[in-house]
């Protein structure tokens, strides 16, 4: 069986400076993968070339078996990848509301996901529904990305560094949210700097390093490898 | 003093060149909230319009109704030269130096203006006003022509259905996340770039129906494409750039102070709006209704 997303030898630069030197990675369907690594290693790039918004110089992305390398960004959003960004990236000047809507109307991928149902999920949004994005918590912010993002029903959720500035008890609850939507059958690529956050959701984990893989396999092969953990991670 | 009826007829014509300029500047603003793109060509756009309502009325002359289907061919007309323009030209200077949009688009103004005359010539032209509109009526003493009245009323007409179709159509959120972060609405999976057009035609749209409205009261001549272009950057100055409530109210500032001021400084009318622009950029220089760039 192949794989959902596929990454093969992807490079990728801003400019003159190369940040991704031959990533490949692979995600099944169903799985929860992970991404770890310092800040810098080149884990945002990652997820902004498999969708388009920092196109490979180099490499193949594959989406179930199309090769979508070189698409721009709404072609690759419409075929099924789902993009939560880092700093999440809320329309500030329009309401949690309009935030949805439009994002529902951009994607155009009718399906399990709807307003009612992301509110569902994140009640809190329901209770700030006419609230200007720009207002919110950080919290708040990250609950608005995530729903979103899956209002337009994405088959792989690519989400980074979702536990970022954000307070403990916050990040307890998203990572509930997360694993609840794992269980869901969501296909997840999280980044993560976080060792526990990450390993708590993950099936199997890559590290990075200088843009480069330096560490494949499954969460419990992780836990176990003082080097990796010690060199990479610094933990 | 003066009698409360000339005020008024000053007051009057004040608002006429405000909903003139408004549906002007409306489309300037909106493509540079949006896109960002500072479009100097908009009053080329709008002398075009001009030009290609004169050129339909001939061509209709005899119908009834020949001004208003002339008005629409001319608006329909620039809003295709407009969707060209974007899609061939401007689509490869986004996210790239000021200066570049500055240089095409001020080259569009020569093509354009050069264009005009081989086409048009350099004598002025005329448009008669559509029968139906062709009196006028006593307010308050003062006469208003019913053609004015009715620029007035398609002002606050474009002006009142704009915000509507801004803060509560799905095309308006669409449009104002685009503003916020375009890259951001693409990864949603919108199509920007066909939003952007769609932004840039009805942008056109409005400048060429502006002018083809103007014919009636307004002779056609070489010359103000550049005359309004600087109408326009004025009234989003005094509101605010990108700002549609604020090139509203800095349309009727300017209309009002333009008015007024001649009774003032007689001969000196244009630099009252002037000196209103300087004491703006130096006290506010984001405009009344915008916001400082972050």
């Amino acid at each position: 069986m192949s794989a959902l997303l596929e990454l093969e030898d992807v490079h990728a630069a801003y400019g003159l400076s190369r940040v991704l030197f031959g990533i490949s990675i692979e995600v099944n369907e169903g799985e929860c993968v992970c991404l770890l690594g310092r800040n810098g290693v080149g884990k945002t790039t990652t997820m902004r070339s498999v969708m388009g918004l920092t196109p490979p110089s180099a490499g193949h992305v594959r989406f179930k078996s199309r090769d979508i390398t070189g698409w721009p960004p709404h072609r690759i959003a419409r075929a099924g990848i789902g993009f939560v960004p880092e700093d999440r990236r809320i329309f500030a000047e329009l309401s949690v509301w309009e935030n949805l809507d439009v994002a529902q109307r951009a994607a155009a991928r009718p399906g399990r996901w709807t307003i009612e149902s992301v509110i569902d999920l994140f009640p809190v949004l329901g209770r700030l529904h006419d609230r200007q994005g720009g207002f919110l918590s950080g919290g708040e912010q990250q609950m608005l990305t995530i729903a979103r993002t899956l209002v337009g029903n994405p088959e792989l959720l690519l989400l980074d560094e979702p536990s970022e500035g954000l307070a403990p008890l916050v990040v307890e609850a998203l990572l509930a949210k997360i694993g609840e939507l794992k269980a869901q059958g969501l296909t997840i690529l999280l980044a993560e700097q976080g060792i526990e956050f990450s390993l708590a959701l993950a099936d199997r984990v890559y590290v990075l390093e200088k843009g480069a893989v330096r560490f494949a396999g499954s969460s419990a092969a992780l836990r176990s490898d003082r080097n990796v953990l010690d060199q990479l991670l610094m933990v | 003093m003066f009698e409360v009826s000339f005020l008024f007829g000053q007051f009057l014509g004040g608002l006429t060149t405000a909903m003139f300029l408004f549906l002007i500047a409306s489309g300037l603003s909106l493509v540079f909230g949006v896109m960002r793109v500072l479009n100097f060509a908009h009053g080329s756009f709008f002398m075009i319009g001009a030009y290609l309502a004169w050129q339909a009325v001939q061509w209709l002359a005899p119908a009834l109704h020949s001004f208003w289907l002339a008005a629409l061919a001319a608006a329909l007309g620039v809003a295709l030269l407009g969707g060209l323009i974007e899609r061939l030209l401007l689509r490869h200077i986004y996210g790239r130096e000021e200066l570049y949009q500055l240089l095409l688009t001020y080259a569009l103004v020569l093509i354009l203006g050069d264009a005009a005359k081989i086409i048009w010539g350099t004598q002025q032209l005329s448009v008669s006003r559509p029968p139906m509109l062709a009196g006028g009526f006593q307010v308050l003493g003062a006469t208003l022509p019913t053609y004015n009245l009715f620029i007035m009323l398609t002002g606050v007409a474009i002006a009142v259905a704009g915000w509507f179709v801004l803060t509560r159509s799905p095309a308006g959120r669409m449009v104002r996340a685009a503003a916020l972060d375009r890259e951001m609405l693409g990864a949603l999976g919108a199509n920007v770039g066909a939003l952007y057009t769609g932004m840039f035609v009805a942008s056109s749209f409005l400048a060429g129906l502006s002018g083809a409205l103007v014919t009636p009261i307004q002779s056609i001549v070489p010359g103000m494409d550049v005359e309004v272009i600087v109408e326009a950057f004025i009234v989003v100055v005094i509101g605010g750039l990108g700002s549609f409530w604020g090139t509203f109210w800095g349309s009727v500032i300017y209309g009002q102070v333009l008015s007024f001021g001649i009774l003032i400084l007689p001969g000196f009318s244009l630099f009252s709006v002037f000196a209103l622009m300087a004491v703006i950029l130096i006290v506010r220089p984001w405009g009344l209704f915008g916001r400082p760039l972050r």
